[in-house]
This record gives structure tokens, C-alpha cells and sequence, in this order.
């Protein structure tokens, strides 16, 4: 009785709102030294390296956009953007998502925040708001910092894009800011897959690399001959697909298929995560994570995502195979040639051409498959001719191809040497690099556009 | 003034799986009492301040806290505080960032001048700008009890909160807390510092394998009923040793110990034969030094009970 009348006098704690427990967060991530440094270093290492690169004459050809750093400011970020989805982003997100909620495991401060907060969900949604937040300081320090240490070394000039098609200043600008948005997305995903193993793992170290190791196995995945639509289906590839954003026309469908899957991943991680934290009994001493039927939990489902995906991929988007197919491969380095070859009569100031004009077309093998040939490796061959106004018999050339899974390709020019058999061509003012001796292209390997 | 009590739990149970922590507790606080609680390691004392905080929910049974049911987690009433398994902090920021912190996440409208007080009340006002990190147990401790106090509770419930203090950190806190129960504010308190709790606690609750042996006012368990063996020095021992071989109901307790000072007697004893004793030295002209418990009375019942409780068991 006087329980039931004193009750009602008694007055419940209001919860902690979301906004002072996002501060409250923010707070304690960034009093950490490690974090401070990494937000230092991504502001800051981006920017020296770059204008360090670009005033070499040894240009890092083999990262994507490499070889333009001494032609515009704008492959500087092209150039961190390939390393950061790579490298930097999975270890950023493992250093921050990852350990956000084990840090108060390690430090025994669950109780305090419970008893500050009152609610779970609400600690929760700060945490993951909270390390959101600094995953997009450090996104963005790494695209700016690029990006200002391209400009400020080399300039603001055009970028030859994937399929050599020469884009504006300002049209590199806005897809250079396009490509850094589009990688949000795989970063949400891994950022989630922090989270989930910051839940599950605890103060386990492997909690903590969960993202670096998840990215580090997709990877590997990227670079075994897998189906596209496995290729796809993985919430990664959005850190490849924003190459086909600097093609001509602008290969929108892996890049669209890629985010779309990322953030469905990002959805059911973080959710995943959410249920598994509020499982949760912080009374238990002993319990610093939800074990292994925690870890099971985890993990099933996001198998069973992937698993979906791959055959909701394959029937939406048509995919087949390696996607790697001679055709597209022929398409890609004629079109390429084709851009370059008017880059390269510029340079020696002879008439201009178009490429409607020069009709490049390209006759590849791989190995000794010279009908129908398919798939990656760096046995491709490829002669290509083309034409000039007023010259009836037609020029060639030939490359050698090293084509990855990924659809990326390097073409190497083979001969002849005055047109790319070496790798300085001779202009009336002096000796220059020559844009047709090595060219990075991109096959797409959706079959509902043509690259 | 409240009429209902600070807390009032009956029969709480509570399971880890195949682990019962808590068998049918009951338990009683009143409004501004210092209620100990005590007993061995895994007894549930943890378990049962995480109920009160409201960090779970019991498995059954009926908890009142502050007037309200407590019947499901994180429903803790306003006005309770407090920490289980030592004081959250954060060793990044400095004890007045993390007071500041916990003062804006709660909404707090006791400013910097609150969180300036409370580190005074706990004698951390030169070290306020000190990151936690450097900080001893005992510092830790204090700066816990600080960011209780920030909220002003009614029902301040501490987990060991002696651990590790100096004399002087001691003295600080004892005079907080006995400062906040004559304010009003109940505090529970689980410790295994007997001293503490005789020094601040009116009342005690002992608990052993999840159950409780004994609650209630402290001098139920010093009673005349138990011997209780007792340290003695005389400016005779030799004189002292004949009087109490010759005293009813005193023994000499032969102990490795003793055999170390030839100085020291311990004697065990019911205290009427302790009073007869004492009456015979100063008749016989000795003088008396030293007369205390080996062990305190809260110790010596806690080690009776908790061992019975044991072997019953």
C-alpha cells in the first residue's frame, strides 16, 4: 500500500537525450591521442604526400590515375582515394567504429554509463552517431587534404580519365568529389561491421581489426576470378566501382550496384549490432561481450546477406561470368587509343583529328583464345589499327594487356617505337611523356552498357 | 520527510544461468542511514548493488527504490547513484573534464562551480586538471564518489568504495558520507573493510552464497554472547599472565604471533570475565597499555556467520 502510494511521488530519471550523449561521445573519442593523430594525419599526410609525388619524375604508374599526378592536381586525390579504399579507410574505421564500444569494456566503464544514460538504445545510437561523425572528419581530411596538395603543386588542370577521354578542370573537380561521396558507402558498411564486432568481441583484440580484416579478405576476393555478381554482391566494391566515373559515358551500374549493397550491409550490420548490445547483461562481471552464440549471431546472418545478394545481384543486373569478355576488352582499348592518339598529335602539333575520324578498332587474343576469349590475365594481346583523313591504309599498334578481375586493365605498348613503343615521344619543344606507350583502361563488367 | 524507505527488497532472486547470485534477499534502508554490506567474495553483494542501480532486473521477487518499483532494468528512479566495480572513468580526460562531461550528459545545472565542489569534498581540488589516467585506486575512489555526488542523489549505493585510500582519502570520504547521511541521503555500501564499516555504518546486512545470515543495527552483532579474543599489554606481563591464568573464564590464547612480543598477552574472553580481569590487574597494581579485539566484533560475527552459513551449506 504505501508503495503504491509513495510510487506515484517518486519521479523517474529522465532519460539522457541522444544529442548530450552524442557530445558526450565526441568528448571522449576525441581526448584520445590516437584519434587526435589520425584526424592530424589525415588532414595532413595526404596533402605532403601528394606534393611530394608530384615534384618526382618517378610517378606511382601502378595505382590508378598515378601516372597523371604530374598533369593535374586533380589524380592526387584520385591516387589517395585508390590507397584509402585500400588501406586507410578499412583501418580508420577498425581504429574508431571498431572500438567504440570496446573501449568501455576495457576501461569497466559500462556501469557508469548505463547508470548516467539509463538507456541502452540511447547509448547506442550516441556511440555509433559518435564514431560516425569521426569516420567523416577522417574521410574528409584525406579527400581535402589530397586534393589541396594536388592543386597547390600541380595545379588545376584537366585529367585524362580512364578510357583517355580528356575531362575539364572542373569537370574532374565535381567527379573527384563524387568518387570520395560514393566510397562513403562501402565505408558505412565497414564502419558497421566495426560496430557489430565491437559488440560482439568485446575487449578482444579481434573486435578492433574486424573491418581491416573483413576489407583485407575482400580484397582477395577482388583478386581471384570470381562470378561478377559474387564480385558485386560484396560490400566492398564500391572502392573499385567509382573508376567508372571517369569513363565516357560514365559506368554507372557496378558504381550504383556497389553503394546499394554497401549500405544494405551497413543496415543489417548495424542492426545486428544494436540487438546483440541490448542483449546485453552488464551485471554479469564476467560477461565483456555476448560469447560465441553472440558471435554466431553476428556472423550468420551477414553470411546469409551475402548469399542472397549474389543471386538478387545476378538476376537484377544480368551479370555472367567474369564479365571479362574480348569484346569488351577490344571496345575499351580502341576507345582509349583512340582518346590518346588525339592527345598524342596534339602534343606533336600535327593536324587535329577527331575520333570519329580516327575509327580505332582493336583485334585481341588472350594467349592463344582468339575467338570469344573471357576472363583476366595478363596474357591479353590486342593490335590496334586506326586511320587518318586522307591516308588510306591504316596505322597499328600493339599492347600488351595485363587485365585484372577487377576490370581494370594496363595496356603496354609494344611498337611500333615512334608511336608506343617508348615512353617519351619527340614534340617541337622538346621531349615529352608519351601518352599512348602505357594507359590504364577499365572494361565494364555489367553487359547493360557499353564502355 | 519520505514515508517510505530508501529501499526495500523482499525475496530477490537472481540467476546467471546455473549461478544463483541472489536466493530470496531481503533487505531494508532507511531514509539517511549508512547500511553496510558484507560478505565473502561472490557472495552477491556486486550483483545486488547493480540491482539497486538499476543495471538489471531480478529474476523474482519485489524491489522498492526510493518509493518505486523497480521492475524492470534502467528504470532506476531519479536520485540514485552510485558505482558498481570501481568508479567509470575515462583516463583521457582529466577529473575535471570527466565531471564536466557527466555534468552535461546528465543536464546538470550545478555548473563548473558544482564540479569544482564536489572535488573539493573529496580532496581532489589540486589535481583537478590531472588526467585520470595517472591516477591511484584511492584517487580513482574519490573522484567515483565525486561524480555520484554531482547528481545529488537520495540513495548513494558504492561498491568498495575504500579501496585503495589513504588515511587522508579516508578521512575525506567518511566525512562525505556522513556529512550526506545527516543530510538525509541514504548510502549502501559494500566493503570488505570491517574498520569502515564500524566506523560509518548504523546498520549491516551479511550475506553469504546469495542469501542473508544477518541485517540489522551493529550492536546486535557485538554481543556479550560471543568470546572474542583480545590483545593485552601491561607494564607487568609476567604479573598480568598469573592474574589471567587465575581470572574465570579467561584463557591465554598461545599464539606464534605473541611468542614474537613477550610483551603481549592474548587473552580470549566473554566481556563480563574481561571486566573481572581488568579489575584484578588494577588491584594487583598493574597497569593496563593496551586492552583492544584482535579482530573487530563485525569481523569476528561476520567470520562466525559467514563460516556457519558455509558449513551448512
Amino acid at each position: 500500500m504505501t508503495a503504491t502510494l509513495t510510487a506515484d511521488r517518486a519521479v523517474r530519471a529522465p532519460r539522457v537525450p541522444v544529442g548530450r550523449g552524442y557530445r558526450f561521445e565526441l568528448v571522449k573519442v576525441v581526448s584520445q591521442w590516437r584519434i587526435r593523430l589520425l584526424v592530424l594525419a589525415c588532414w595532413i599526410a595526404p596533402a605532403v604526400f601528394v606534393a611530394g609525388v608530384s615534384q618526382q619524375s618517378t610517378l606511382p604508374v601502378d595505382t590508378l590515375f598515378g601516372r597523371w599526378m604530374l598533369a593535374t592536381g586533380w589524380a592526387g586525390p584520385l591516387v589517395i582515394l585508390g590507397f584509402a579504399g585500400t588501406w586507410a579507410l578499412p583501418l580508420l574505421t577498425s581504429l574508431v567504429a571498431g572500438d567504440v564500444f570496446a573501449s568501455e569494456d576495457r576501461l569497466g566503464t559500462w556501469r557508469h554509463l548505463l547508470v548516467a544514460v539509463r538507456s541502452p538504445r540511447r547509448i547506442f545510437v550516441a556511440k555509433a552517431l559518435a564514431s560516425l561523425t569521426v569516420i567523416l572528419l577522417l574521410v574528409a581530411g584525406l579527400a581535402c587534404s589530397s586534393a589541396i596538395g594536388g592543386l597547390a603543386t600541380v595545379g588545376h588542370r584537366p585529367l585524362v580519365g580512364l578510357d583517355g577521354h580528356l575531362l575539364s578542370a572542373s569537370d574532374a573537380a565535381g567527379k573527384v568529389l563524387l568518387a570520395w561521396v560514393c566510397v562513403l558507402g562501402p565505408t558505412l558498411a565497414l564502419a558497421a561491421i566495426g560496430l557489430l564486432g565491437s559488440v560482439v568481441l568485446g575487449r578482444s583484440p579481434m573486435g578492433l581489426l574486424l573491418p581491416a580484416l573483413v576489407a583485407l579478405a575482400m580484397q582477395l576476393a577482388q583478386m581471384l576470378p570470381l562470378p561478377v555478381a559474387v564480385r558485386l554482391a560484396l560490400p566492398g566494391y564500391a572502392f573499385i566501382a567509382w573508376n567508372g566515373l571517369f569513363a565516357d559515358p560514365v559506368q554507372l551500374g557496378p558504381l550504383l550496384i556497389g553503394i546499394a549493397v554497401s549500405l544494405v550491409w551497413a543496415v543489417v550490420a548495424t542492426t545486428l549490432a544494436y540487438l546483440l548490445f541490448l542483449r546485453r547483461d552488464f551485471t554479469n562481471l564476467t560477461d565483456d561481450g555476448l560469447g560465441h552464440r553472440a558471435l554466431t549471431l553476428g556472423v550468420v546472418p551477414l553470411v546469409g546477406l551475402l548469399a542472397v545478394s549474389v543471386p538478387v545481384v545476378a538476376a537484377a543486373s544480368g551479370a555472367s561470368g567474369s564479365g571479362i569478355e574480348q569484346d569488351k576488352v577490344e571496345r575499351s582499348v580502341a576507345t582509349a587509343f583512340a582518346h590518346l592518339y588525339r592527345m598524342q598529335t596534339d602534343q606533336l602539333h600535327r593536324p587535329a583529328v577527331t575520333e570519329a575520324q580516327v575509327r580505332a578498332s582493336a583485334a585481341c587474343h588472350k594467349g592463344s583464345v582468339t575467338a570469344d576469349a573471357q576472363g583476366p590475365g595478363n596474357d591479353w594481346r590486342c593490335v590496334v589499327s586506326w586511320h587518318l583523313p586522307g591516308v588510306e591504309a591504316p596505322g597499328t599498334a600493339v599492347y600488351q594487356l595485363d587485365v585484372t578481375a577487377d576490370g581494370r586493365f594496363m595496356a603496354d605498348g609494344d611498337g611500333p617505337k615512334e608511336v608506343n613503343g617508348y615512353f617519351l615521344v619527340r614534340t617541337p619543344i622538346g621531349d615529352a611523356p608519351n601518352p599512348l606507350w602505357q594507359f590504364d583502361g577499365n572494361v565494364e563488367l555489367l553487359p547493360t552498357s557499353k564502355g | 520527510m519520505d514515508t517510505f524507505p530508501a529501499i526495500r527488497a523482499r525475496g530477490i532472486t537472481k540467476c546467471f544461468g546455473d549461478v544463483v547470485a541472489l536466493d530470496g534477499i531481503d533487505l531494508d534502508v532507511a531514509h539517511g542511514q549508512i547500511h553496510g554490506l558484507v560478505g565473502p567474495n561472490g557472495a552477491g553483494k556486486t550483483t545486488l548493488l547493480g540491482l539497486l542501480l538499476g543495471l538489471a532486473v531480478a529474476d523474482s521477487g519485489r524491489l522498492e527504490v526510493l518509493g518505486t518499483p523497480v521492475e524492470r532494468a534502467l528504470t532506476t528512479p531519479d536520485g540514485v547513484a552510485g558505482f558498481v566495480d570501481g568508479p567509470g572513468l575515462y583516463p583521457s580526460l582529466t577529473a575535471r573534464q570527466n565531471l564536466t562531461a557527466l555534468t552535461a550528459l546528465r543536464g546538470l545545472d550545478t555548473g563548473l562551480s558544482g564540479v569544482d565542489d564536489v572535488l573539493d569534498q573529496v580532496g581532489l581540488t589540486e589535481v583537478a586538471d590531472d588526467r585520470a589516467r595517472g591516477f591511484s585506486l584511492g584517487m580513482r575512489q574519490r573522484l567515483g564518489l565525486a561524480a555520484a555526488l554531482l547528481t545529488r542523489p537520495r540513495l548513494l549505493v558504492l561498491d568498495e568504495p575504500s579501496n585503495g585510500l589513504d588515511p587522508a582519502g579516508k578521512k575525506h570520504v567518511h566525512g562525505v558520507l556522513t556529512r550526506l547521511a545527516a543530510e538525509g541521503t541514504s548510502v549502501v555500501l559494500s566493503s570488505h573493510r570491517m574498520d569502515d564499516l564500524e566506523a560509518l555504518c548504523s546498520e549491516v546486512t551479511i550475506i553469504a552464497t546469495g542469501r542473508v545470515v544477518f541485517s540489522g543495527p551493529l550492536g546486535k552483532l557485538a554481543t556479550d554472547h560471543r568470546e572474542l579474543d583480545y590483545r593485552l599489554l601491561t607494564s607487568d606481563p609476567q604479573a598480568a599472565r598469573r592474574v589471567a591464568a587465575e581470572t574465570a573464564g579467561v584463557r591465554i590464547v598461545d599464539d606464534a604471533a605473541v611468542r614474537q612480543d613477550s610483551d603481549l598477552l592474548v587473552i580470549r574472553a566473554l566481556v563480563p570475565a574481561l571486566d573481572e580481569l581488568v579489575v584484578r590487574l588494577v588491584g594487583a597494581g598493574i597497569a593496563l597499555r593496551e586492552l583492544a579485539p584482535v579482530v573487530s566484533p563485525l569481523e569476528a560475527a561476520f567470520l562466525a556467520l559467514t563460516e556457519q552459513k558455509e558449513t551448512g551449506s
